[in-house]
């Protein structure tokens, strides 16, 4: 029986519901894990090297994007992620080797992690209809008004994906942006790339709108700057800070103040950035951080 | 039209006494600054100086950040949360009880008219307290997180316009949720909150849980640099937010930012004229146009456009300008001399760039600061009045044709603060209410407050909210304690 070869993949950038290359024609070599007693690395594919452009390229798709996902309804919104949950679970085997070609975690321990990145995607659609009630509510004004405040997307936000954790901890820092109606733009990891592009392709694959989610591959240290300090992204989550080759979070925080982006500083204390363990069920924080509470007046008369 | 004759109605001024001179209140006591300049504060009606204050430096910043940690420490964070409640409720009392002397001494310090000081700021005051009182042995059903409890000390830095008022916004929250607080007033109005400190003591607030420093920028900015305080809230421009942003970053201090806003005023053809005017003249003509929410864009519908200009410039012409001690005064004085040379010369750029202007042409007293409350008709998107807040009693009128242009012309802009909607029509309200990027939505109505609704803006006009449940979240930490 010969052996047969088998047909590798392109990976991409994912910008608009598209798979371009970079604009810079750039790749870079991604390489797995280490495992064992392997000396040399083993080569997995050459990433798309993004750049500046392909960045600003994506915070317009993002942007287009945004007044369509936040106007869907809820309802809507929330069985759009649910489908993603169930297109990951189709693709669980495809999931389960990029895992452990990126993290080098057992076959058991991979399938774990898919598994708790599944449900983590089911956990944050079903919030699509319940945050605004559980957030927002009516105000007991003293005067003969009705008063009441309401949650809404803020806009556009940038998300350094968190370098350890390619795929819970991709899926634990996008689904509660996108949830509520914002759009993003991903740097994805820097060296574990490649199930941030897989899960690009269940995205394409589900009925997320081209431009809800973004990825941009490639290293961090030269993404981040240009998306703290674009004056179209209204957020930034920094998680990805942590363990990125050059990146100072406060550099970037300070960028971000210059059209006064809601900030999502990265884990730890002090000025050192810690990695967050993904496992534990989240709470509400990182689906509020990206919130702007809207209150309404209106008189009550006769 | 029949002009009526109003005789004077003056505010006694004898319920106030105020010192020639003021210390800094730390650590439950007032005392001497350690070589700052003083400075003095006057009464913008007047120009009367009213007393000396004291410039904390920042050694005594440093001092007052240490007597608020050592109060959190020892007795603040240990306290039950009842108990922080009841002395709110004392303090809510206390203002209550000297409603009357606190309204005079805003008044004399700021320039606003005594019916706006004894009618609104005053009561928000108390009603803040009494508020937020109720919530601190409340804080584990705000929906907050799992162990909600104070952050440390708080550093608070607020502006001019509602001084108590603002002092309100800020010390109340941060107390009923366990912090302790190192509060720095404006410059120009320091009188409220130095009385504030009066009524601290008067309550037995336990020492350093509030310390107040005066000064300007510098102070503000050794608070802002301090590596003890935990949190920061801060209102005022969005010029100084972003220097607050800055200076935090790569820091674990929080804050909350409430900046400044191009606020619009939108009126449809179909809108209930004589309240939508009254509307107009309460979103930018109240407290001087000195509220950073005011309605300084006026978008009209096209086809009413004359319409309302004539109404509006008929009800400008019986609004009364003058002493702000006078009960029957609508529009009092400018707070200071900077802030009356910016308006003159935005007005002038809006001349320039080729908008109308108009003013009611009303008499101004001879000495003070003041400026006519004034109408900028014809008015582009570019042009900088309808871009940079003005900060005073200018209104910047631009039209508009569909719903949709509305919202357009609304939302371009840095700000998103606050928005007025003017229509019968109630699913046109809810459409627009949707679609403009404001913090905080009036529709028939317009500067509207109360200590139960979230305040705070969109995009440039900073983060965070005031007031509500929402307003709790600022000053909390959750989970579990690292420390």
């Amino acid at each position: 029986m010969s052996t047969r070869v088998d047909v590798r993949k392109t990976y991409k950038l994912y910008i608009g519901g598209k798979f371009p290359r970079s604009e810079s024609g750039r790749s870079y070599e991604v390489t797995a894990a280490p495992t064992g007693r392997r000396s040399t690395p083993r080569f997995l594919a050459n990433a798309a090297q993004g750049s500046r452009k392909d960045a600003r390229d994506a915070v317009v798709a993002a942007r287009k994007a945004q007044p369509g996902w936040a106007g869907a309804t809820a309802y809507n919104r929330g069985q759009v992620l649910y489908r993603v949950a169930e297109v990951m679970e189709g693709r669980r085997a495809q999931l389960v080797q990029d895992v452990r070609d990126a993290e080098g975690l057992t076959a058991a321990r991979a399938e774990g992690v898919v598994s708790a990145a599944i449900d983590r995607w089911v956990w944050y659609a079903g919030w699509s209809d319940k945050y605004p009630q559980v957030l927002g509510g009516l105000n007991p004004v003293a005067g003969p008004y009705f008063d009441i405040s309401a949650p809404e997307p803020t806009g556009v936000v940038a998300v350094l994906a968190p370098q350890a954790s390619s795929l819970l901890g991709l899926v634990s820092v996008v689904a509660p942006v996108v949830v509520s109606g914002n759009t993003c733009v991903v740097v994805a990891s820097q060296d574990r790339p490649l199930p941030a592009i897989d899960l690009a392709e269940c995205l394409a694959t589900s009925d997320v709108p081209g431009g809800v989610v973004n990825v941009v591959t490639g290293r961090t240290a030269e993404i981040a700057p240009w998306l703290a300090s674009h004056r179209d992204v209204n957020a930034i989550d920094l998680t990805g800070a942590a363990d990125a080759d050059g990146v100072d979070w406060a550099d970037l925080e300070i960028a971000a103040a210059d059209n006064l982006k809601r900030v999502l500083r990265p884990g730890g204390t002090g000025a050192e950035a810690v990695e967050p363990d993904f496992a534990p069920v989240p709470d509400l924080s990182r689906l509020s951080a990206f919130l702007e509470t809207k209150t309404v007046w209106h008189p009550k008369g006769r | 039209m029949p002009t009526f004759e109003y005789a004077p109605a003056p505010e006694s001024r004898a319920v106030v006494d105020i010192a020639s001179s003021h210390g800094l209140f730390i650590g439950g006591e007032f005392v001497e600054a350690t070589g700052g300049k003083p400075f003095k504060t006057v009464n913008p009606a007047t120009e009367e100086v009213l007393s000396e204050v004291s410039e904390a430096t920042a050694d005594d910043v440093d001092a007052a950040v240490r007597a608020a940690r050592t109060a959190y420490t020892r007795v603040w964070s240990r306290m039950s949360g009842a108990d922080r409640g009841k002395y709110l409720y004392r303090i809510a009392r206390i203002i209550q009880e000297r409603a009357r002397e606190l309204a005079v001494l805003e008044t004399l310090d700021n320039g606003k008219p005594i019916k706006e000081s004894r009618d609104v700021d005053v009561p928000l005051v108390a009603a803040h307290f009494f508020y937020h009182a109720g919530w601190a042995d409340k804080l584990e059903y705000a929906s907050l997180g799992s162990n909600p409890r104070g952050i440390g000390v708080v550093g608070q830095v607020i502006p001019w316009n509602f001084p108590l008022l603002m002092l309100a916004w800020k010390v109340a929250p941060a107390l009923a949720t366990g912090n302790t607080v190192v509060l720095k007033p404006a410059e120009t109005t320091p009188l409220t909150a130095l009385a504030f400190a009066e009524i601290c003591r008067q309550a037995d607030l336990p020492p350093g849980v509030v310390n107040i420093v005066t000064g300007a920028g510098a102070t503000g900015q050794a608070i802002v640099d301090h590596p003890g305080v935990d949190k920061l809230a801060f209102t005022g421009s969005t010029g100084v937010g972003k220097m607050i942003a800055r200076s935090i970053a790569g820091t674990r201090k929080r804050a909350t930012l409430e900046l400044g806003g191009k606020g619009a005023n939108i009126v449809f053809d179909d809108a209930a004229m004589d309240q939508a005017i009254e509307g107009i003249v309460t979103g930018i003509f109240f407290n001087q146009g000195h509220v950073c929410c005011a309605g300084s864009r006026l978008l009209v519908q096209e086809n009413v456009v004359d319409e309302v200009l004539r109404r509006l410039k008929r009800r400008l012409g019986t609004l009364r300008v003058g002493d702000p001690m006078d009960k029957n005064t609508d529009v009092g004085a400018i707070n200071s001399k900077a802030q009356l040379d910016r308006i003159t010369e935005l007005a002038g750029v809006g001349e320039a760039e080729g908008a109308e202007r108009w003013d009611s042409g009303c008499d101004l007293p001879t000495s003070g600061y003041w400026f006519r409350p004034t109408v900028f008709s014809g008015v582009s998107q570019s042009s900088r009045i309808a871009q940079e807040e003005i900060f005073g009693p200018v209104v910047s009128v631009l039209t508009f044709r569909t719903p949709g242009e509305a919202v357009a012309k609304a939302n371009n802009t840095p700000y998103g603060l606050s928005a007025g909607i003017w229509t019968e029509k109630g699913s046109r309200i809810l459409w627009m209410a949707d679609q403009l990027r404001a913090g905080v939505v009036w529709a028939n109505t317009f500067n509207k407050f109360d200590p139960t609704s979230p305040f705070g803006g969109y995009k440039e006009s900073g983060y965070g909210r005031e007031g509500g449940r929402h307003g709790l979240e600022a000053y909390v930490s959750t989970g579990q304690e690292t420390t």
